[in-house]
């Protein structure tokens, strides 16, 4: 072939793209966390390496322990993301299964049912709960017919609503991969463990589960990434410092006032938290690929 | 079958000649015991539950919009006024939905725009590009779908209010910035339904043309990209559909008032008491016109997939044309 670098010409615009608009905010948001603020207390980022001041790098990361400023927030951010990561999978994995194995006439109708929701804004499902769960709102009211007549009060710092929130804005990510990964399966495999005597249940959790397993981490992971930088969800359920979660803090100190430093130190936490979770999920999808190749 | 264990599958599937003594023995055994490719009836209500859950309360907000009252959570009877016969605070008469709308729809067109040819171009040089910075440029490509967007928004918007730099400082929040960001993220998913595309593809195609003689180029206009057109359509949508829905990295690089999309609206305001039903006529705007697109995205996508194998013989055809000419 005589002209390989036109094809590189052609990813040319695109790279350079992501170059000025991913490559350079990270360190952005690197340069303004080792920052000062000037003398009118404005933020500003330390773009020299030799000019870095880590002081509220250090701040975030020693608050971000236990006992520190940010740990209820770090707190709340685990407890809520994993809760609501074994109620995706509780509700989710039944559903992908039912669909990708058992549906027949209604496959195509269900597939459809489960990928709504992935297209309907996401402002609109929180917006749909907001009602639903006000003061005056359906849930009460069904409440109050079986005679419950103190219902909670949902909308104003309940967790429970937040990670009843959360499960509902992400469980079609989780839903969608693993229904495709179990789909994918190989029905002779189930049967053959079948035949060898296998009891169904026997081959479902020797055979369909660890099959469905890749899939089952792709899907965690996409509903994991969102959720730990969350902050709306929050602000629309809950509306409550108390219940706040790295997200909010981000949010309240980037747009809500000058701390943009101390920000900036906080994304830098958000994402070590998520490079130990993503180094867990890149050596177990290698150790899968090792073990189904 | 000559397997000598349990044999399930025999006793679910009993013999022809099934008297009532078998047939009473079958009953007894729970379905889903008895035949592991029956129907489970935990897993169909599990299902029908979920998409229940799923699906009502968005249907329940929806039909609010239709709310004679102003409340937003207590039915009070069937009206259009906050659709339209309001003259004054319905959707389509008050300034700030209108608006919000109009801006959302621009953002819209304009991350379509941007973003698709950007995305093409990438997806064909990634899957092609072999060399020193191929698997950089890869991975960098992966990055905005697995960043959470808190990230990229508070990123874009350290760069775009601190660095007076070209082209950082040509670029100012509002309008400007919130296209930047929208077709930052909206690249990747470009990217990758092209590519998936193109590797079903395969480079035959591409390889028949430049044997008779099509210069890279001319392979390129004539055989791959009709070949890639439904993809191409298909994230033209799809990057509609995620310009119009997307909240976090618009709101980060927004100015004021003025650049305020339906999302932001949205959030604004979902909490406050004062907000009418109009609210839920805005939300059921924005979703329909999100489904619409992704509707007409797939409809392309499989009536023009299942053209190809047609369109690829014309293809050929088109370039024995050319090899004539």
């Amino acid at each position: 072939m005589e002209s390989r670098s036109h094809w590189r010409a052609f990813a040319l615009p695109g790279v350079v793209w992501l170059g000025l608009f991913v490559v350079v905010p990270a360190y952005a948001v690197l340069a303004m966390a080792m920052g000062r603020v000037n003398f009118l207390l404005q933020p500003v980022p330390a773009w020299n390496p030799f000019g870095w001041n880590p002081g509220y790098v250090s701040k975030a990361f020693s608050g971000a322990l236990p006992g520190g400023e940010y740990w209820p927030a770090v707190r709340n951010t685990l407890v809520y993301v994993s809760v609501a990561l074994a109620l995706c999978f509780a509700v989710g994995y039944p559903v992908a299964y039912y669909v990708a194995r058992h549906a027949r006439r209604t496959k195509g109708l269900l597939i459809m049912l489960l990928v709504i929701p992935f297209w309907v804004s996401y402002l609109l499902r929180m917006l749909a709960w907001i009602g639903l769960l006000s003061s005056d709102g359906y849930v009460n009211q069904l409440l109050q017919t079986v005679g419950i007549t103190h219902p909670p009060n949902w909308l104003n710092g309940n967790p429970y609503s937040v990670i009843l929130a959360l499960v509902y804005g992400y469980i079609p990510y989780f839903i969608l991969p693993v229904f495709a990964g179990i789909d994918r399966i190989d029905r002779s495999q189930i049967e053959a463990a079948r035949d060898l005597g296998a009891t169904p249940w026997e081959a479902f959790l020797r055979v369909t589960l660890p099959l469905s397993r890749p899939s089952i981490i792709a899907g965690a992971a996409l509903v994991v990434l969102p959720m730990f930088g969350d902050y709306y969800t929050n602000d629309l359920i809950s509306a409550s410092p108390h219940t706040n979660m790295l997200g909010n803090e981000i949010n309240l100190f980037v747009q809500g006032g000058p701390q943009v430093n101390l920000g900036a130190s906080l994304v830098l936490v958000l994402m070590a938290i998520l490079a130990v979770g993503m180094a867990y999920y890149v050596y177990v999808t290698a150790r899968d690929a090792r073990r189904f190749a | 079958m000559t397997v000598t264990g349990i044999g399930a599958r025999e006793l679910a599937t009993p013999a022809a000649p099934a008297g009532p003594e078998p047939v009473r023995r079958r009953r007894l055994l729970p379905a889903v015991l008895r035949n592991p490719w029956g129907r489970p009836r935990f897993l169909v209500l599990t299902t029908w539950v979920y998409i229940a859950w799923a699906l009502l309360p968005v249907g329940i907000a929806m039909l609010f919009s239709f709310n004679s009252g102003r409340s937003r959570s207590v039915w009070q009877g069937f009206s259009l006024r906050w659709w339209w016969t309001d003259p004054s605070f319905s959707v389509f008469h008050d300034p700030d939905y209108t608006h919000a709308l109009v801006h959302s729809l621009e953002l819209a067109a304009l991350d379509m725009l941007i973003a698709t040819p950007l995305g093409v171009l990438l997806a064909l040089g990634l899957a092609r590009w072999r060399g020193r910075g191929s698997g950089a440029a890869n991975g960098l490509m992966l990055v905005p779908l697995v960043t959470p967007e808190i990230v990229m928004a508070v990123s874009l918007l350290v760069v775009f209010t601190q660095l007076a730099i070209v082209p950082f400082a040509l670029i100012h929040l509002g309008t400007g910035a919130q296209v930047v960001g929208q077709v930052t993220f909206s690249l990747s998913y470009v990217v990758v339904i092209v590519r998936s595309r193109l590797a079903s593809i395969g480079p035959e195609y591409e390889e028949a043309a430049r044997d008779l003689g099509a210069t890279p180029i001319a392979a390129l206009r004539l055989v791959l990209l009709p070949l890639l057109l439904p993809a191409i359509l298909a994230s033209m949508l799809i990057v509609f559909a995620l310009s119009i829905d997307d909240f976090v990295v618009t709101q980060y690089m927004s100015s004021n008032a003025s650049t305020t999309t339906i999302p932001m609206f949205l959030y604004a305001n979902a909490r406050g008491g004062t907000t009418t039903p109009a609210l839920n006529a805005l939300a059921t705007i924005l979703v329909v016109t999100t489904l619409i697109g992704i509707g007409v995205a797939y409809l392309i996508y499989t009536a023009l997939g299942r053209r190809a194998s047609t369109g690829e013989v014309s293809a050929l055809r088109d370039l024995s044309g050319l090899e004539t000419a």
